[in-house]
Formats: structure tokens, sequence, C-alpha cells
């Protein structure tokens, strides 16, 4: 058979695929061009994807009128802190499920296990009022203590860590590195793609939630961008170039992410079996 | 999932044993701290809540399954638990359709073929916030684009109000959705494709299969433990769908798209009736518990015979 002789059906496979493409990508095409629109350009016949002039009067209405500035420093806080201590608290309790021995450990971690079964829905309730009790109520803090200790990270990297054999750690404690020194010199560098993949779910995760930010917050000062932005869109639901503003930022950080993480986010769907 | 090791342990009772437990103790301890308070104990107070008449503030009396079977009579949960099922029996399957087909269209070694991929997953990343402020004013019923094409291009003459019609506004938000959802289950199903061996493929071709024959006797059967755990996971995830129509609709018009999730949303925080609002989502936890039941119990038996 010759390779290089191209059958028609798969032009035609190809020409469906940039179909399907043009829709993927049609709508973010239109937010963008829509946030640079005046208000009487958006909806004009027939619709121009490219607008005359661009006009940045969305982006200061959004920047200056609502302080969408500080939800983003306030959801950019919360994002990094949460990530931060996932990784460093699932990792450390990664290191003693997979390779430290003590009385409890596989009864803990069936507990664990156990939990991510439970939708966060169904639990919100009666977190709400453990965040109450601890009068945390619209303080970050909220969203950063219910968001930072997931029973996923830590089956995520446990998953990871098995994976390294344990002659290494063995040879390290015969060479007399201590539990600390393994966890940091051995078994942390050799989890590199599991915290990665880790730290991009989570950040995505924490930065695409809207749900937390709804119940636990409450001041317009302490908002994050997706509390602010739907809060914007429902009290100025036609003022449709800003909206567009405002959703545009929002996804910048997510975009950078995509473009430089890829193969991570690819790596975490493998893991989201288990994710319930 | 659990593998589980022994524990390797010839004299339990050495100095040396009993600081590696230490040391494993104090390691766990700062993750398990935290899950204690803020998912362990909500787990099993959300149970006790769900038994009382708490409000959010003052005292709570204990009621027994009251909430329970208040909910058998209640209109509004029985219209979102209607709603939650139509949306979860359309969006499951129509999901599946779409990610089976895309992933199907690049394993073909085709031009573009990664970059299709990552075109397609992208939607996937953004939030539910944001792809429900742009698809609003896409679908935007009078002068949005997609009912401008509609009428002018098409010619249609009443084109359907989408977001803002009774019959039509929970399909929209399943088509959302599928949108949105549809390349994450791609990526799956295209790691089950790879997992294929093709001397099967072969063998097929040399036994004169059509591509037909090969996707149903071949690709189908050996691709089905994926399509069982996207399916698992599609189903659990739609039943705890709530961003898109809190953005979008709000659960209307009327009370059209609202869903099991936003049930318990406005019962514990509109209304203050905490207890009730947990005894909904413990019932949606025995949803997605049922669920899982069936998963697990189809991970033993789904194996492909060969």
């Amino acid at each position: 058979m010759n390779k290089k002789k191209i059958k028609p059906s798969s032009i035609v496979l190809f020409l469906v695929c940039c179909a399907v493409a043009v829709a993927m990508i049609m709508p973010f095409l239109w937010m963008v061009s829509a946030s640079f629109k005046l208000r009487n350009e958006i909806f004009s016949r027939p619709i121009q994807w490219i607008p005359q002039t661009f006009h940045k009067d969305n982006y200061e209405t959004i920047l200056e009128k609502i302080p969408f500035s500080r939800y983003f420093f306030n959801t950019a806080k919360i994002t990094i802190i949460i990530t931060l201590l996932q990784l460093i608290t699932c990792s450390m309790a990664a290191y003693a499920f997979s390779k430290l021995h003590f009385p409890g450990r596989d009864t803990i971690f069936l507990c664990y296990l156990g939990t991510m079964m439970v939708p966060w829905h169904a639990i919100m309730i009666p977190q709400f009022i453990v965040i109450q009790k601890l009068h945390l109520y619209d303080n970050h803090l909220s969203l950063i203590l219910t968001g930072a200790f997931s029973a996923f990270g830590v089956f995520l990297l446990r998953q990871n860590m098995l994976s390294i054999p344990d002659s290494l750690n063995e040879a390290a404690k015969i060479d007399g590195c201590g539990p600390v020194g393994i966890y940091l010199r051995i078994i942390l560098p050799l989890t590199k793609t599991g915290l990665a993949t880790l730290t991009v779910l989570t950040f995505n995760g924490t930065w695409n939630d809207y749900m937390g930010p709804m119940i636990y917050l409450d001041k317009d000062v302490n908002r994050t961008i997706q509390l602010g932005l739907a809060t914007f869109k429902r009290e100025f639901d036609t003022n449709y170039g800003a909206i567009m503003a405002g959703t545009v930022i929002s996804l910048i950080p997510v975009v950078i992410i995509y473009v430089t993480m890829q193969k991570y986010i690819v790596e975490g769907i493998a893991y989201s079996g288990v994710k319930g | 999932m659990a593998k589980k090791e022994k524990i390797a342990v010839p004299k339990q009772n050495g100095k040396l044993f009993r600081r590696e437990w230490l040391t494993g103790y104090l390691f766990l301890l700062p993750n398990f701290i935290g899950f204690l308070i803020f998912t362990g104990i909500p787990v099993i107070m959300g149970f006790y809540i769900s038994m009382t008449n708490y409000s959010g503030y003052g005292s709570k009396d204990f009621i027994g399954i009251t909430n329970y079977v208040k909910m058998v009579g209640d209109s509004d949960f029985r219209n979102a638990l209607r709603n939650n099922l139509v949306y979860s029996l359309t969006s499951v399957p129509l999901t599946i359709l779409f990610a089976l087909l895309l992933a199907l269209a690049l394993n073909k070694k085709l031009y573009g073929g990664r970059f299709f991929q990552t075109v397609y997953f992208f939607p996937n990343l953004t939030s539910m916030v944001a792809v429900g402020c742009v698809w609003l004013q896409l679908f935007e019923s009078k002068k949005g684009p997609i009912n401008q094409f509609l009428k002018y291009t098409v010619g249609m003459e009443n084109p359907p109000k989408w977001f803002w019609g009774t019959t039509t506004a929970l399909m929209t938000v399943v088509i959302v959705v599928v949108w949105k959802q549809a390349g994450y289950y791609m990526v799956m199903f295209m790691g089950g494709l790879k997992n294929i061996p093709p001397h099967l493929y072969e063998a097929a071709k040399i036994d004169g299969a059509t591509p037909w024959q090969c996707f149903w006797n071949v690709t189908w059967p050996m691709l089905s433990p994926t399509t069982f755990m996207v399916t698992i996971l599609t189903f659990i995830a739609s039943f705890q769908v709530f961003d898109i129509i809190n953005v979008t609709t709000e659960g209307g018009p009327g009370r059209a798209t609202e869903v099991l999730v936003m049930r318990i949303y406005k019962e514990a925080f509109k209304y203050a009736r905490m207890g009730y609002g947990s005894a909904i989502g413990y019932f949606l936890f025995l949803i997605i518990f049922l669920v899982t039941l069936v998963q697990w119990k189809g991970q033993k038996n789904w194996v492909v015979e060969d």
C-alpha cells in the first residue's frame, strides 16, 4: 500500500475535525471580540468578528467601577496558598501511607478512600457549620482550610510513590539517612510528575471554584474572581461587553497553565476514575 | 485502588519500630487533622443534622427520619429530582457519543491531530461561570448570534428561546455541558483505544471485515471497560451539576432547570432549613454511593472476552 497517497475519506475526516475545532473555539473568539466592542456593536448584523476599532471601555468598566483586580488578587492568593498546602501536607501523608509502617495505617487510608466517594455537595452544610463555629465565615481561611487537605491529593501522590522501589529508601536508610532525609532527597524528587499533576489540578480547580466562595464569602472586597464575575453578570446582565471583558481576564491564568502544563493535565485524567 | 501491602514486621516492639511509628504519625498528622475537621467530622455530623430541624442558628431538635419522609411529598424536591434525571439521561449518552466520535477521529493518524486534541480539550479547563457568561450571549433569544443565524440564514421564523424557554432551557444546559466536557472524556477514550492490540485489527482485516464490522466486533467490545468507566464518571458528575445552571438560568424559567444541588443550596442557605438540606444531601450521596457500587461490581465482572 502506498502510504503517501491521501485517501478522500481522510480529507473528509480532516474537514469534520476542523469544523468541530471551530465549534469549540468560536465561543472564545466571540468572548474576546465582544470584550472590545461598544454595547451597540455587540449584536450587530452581520456579526463582526473583528471589531472595526478596539475599544477598551469594557476593561475600564470592569477594572475601575468594580474591584475586579481585587477579585483577581484574592483568587490568586487563595489558589496559591491552597496549592502549596496541598503539595506539602498531601505529599507528607502519601509518604507515610506508602513508605512508613505504623499500626492503623491501612485502616486510616481506607477512611480516606471512603470519603472520596462522598460528594462535596452532600457535606457542604455540615462543613459550613464547622466553619461558622470556628468564626471563619467571610474569611479567606474558610476556603483555604476546606480546600487544602484533600484525600484525592493523598491518593494521587501515594500511587506515584508506590511505584518507587523500596530498595531505594532502604539503601538510604542503611547509609544513615533519616525518614525526613529520605522524604526530601529521594521520594519528593522521584514524585515530580505526581506533584506537577496535583499542582495543575488543584490550581485549576481552585481558580474555577464558584460554589465554595458563594457559600463562604460575603463582602465585596473578599470575593473571588468567579463569584465576582457571576455577581456582576447578575447585576448588570445587559452590559454584555463588560461581562466578556471580565471573562477574558478570568481565563488568562487558565490559558497560561494549559499552554505550559498540558502534559500534566492529561496525566491527571488517569486518576479521575477514583475522584467520584 | 488500595493495594494492600503486608507490613513485614519481625518484632513489633523494638525501639526502632516505635520510632518509625512515631515518624509515620507525624508525617500523617498535618493532613489528617485538616481532613478530620473539614471532611471526616462533616460526613458524620451531616447525617445527624439531616435528622434534626436545625435552622443554622439556635437550638435543634432530633426529629428522626421526618426530613426524609418529607422529601417524598415535596413537589420542589420531586421536580428537581425529575429535572436531574432528565439532565443525566440526556447529557450522559450525548457526552459519551461525542467523546467517542472525537476519539475515533483523532485515533486515525490525522494531519494536525495533536492540535485538534489541544483545541477539543480546552473548554474543559475553563470555569462554568465563564462558559455560562459566554453561552448566555451566544444563545441570546432575540439578537444573539445563534438565533440571528437561525432567523436570517436558515430562515426559521421562530427560533428556540434556549435558556429562556421552559421546554428548551434544560436541553440548552445539556448542549453547553456536552460541549464543555466532551474533550475530557475524549482523552479517556483515546487512552482506551491505544490499549487495543493492533493484531486484532490485522486479523479482522485478513478475515475481510469492513470498517463498520471492525468497529462493532473489535473496537466496541475491547473499549467496553473504558466506556463503562466514562459512563459511571459522567453519571456521577451529572448529579452534581450546579454552577452552569446557577449562572445561566438560576433554576428557571419557573423551576424548569432546578436540580438536586440547587435544592440543597436553597433549602440550607436561602430558607435556613439546614436539616432538610442535609437530608437531600444524603439522598444525593446515596445515589452516588449506589452508582459507585455498580462500578465496583462492574469492574470485577466486566472482563473483556478474548
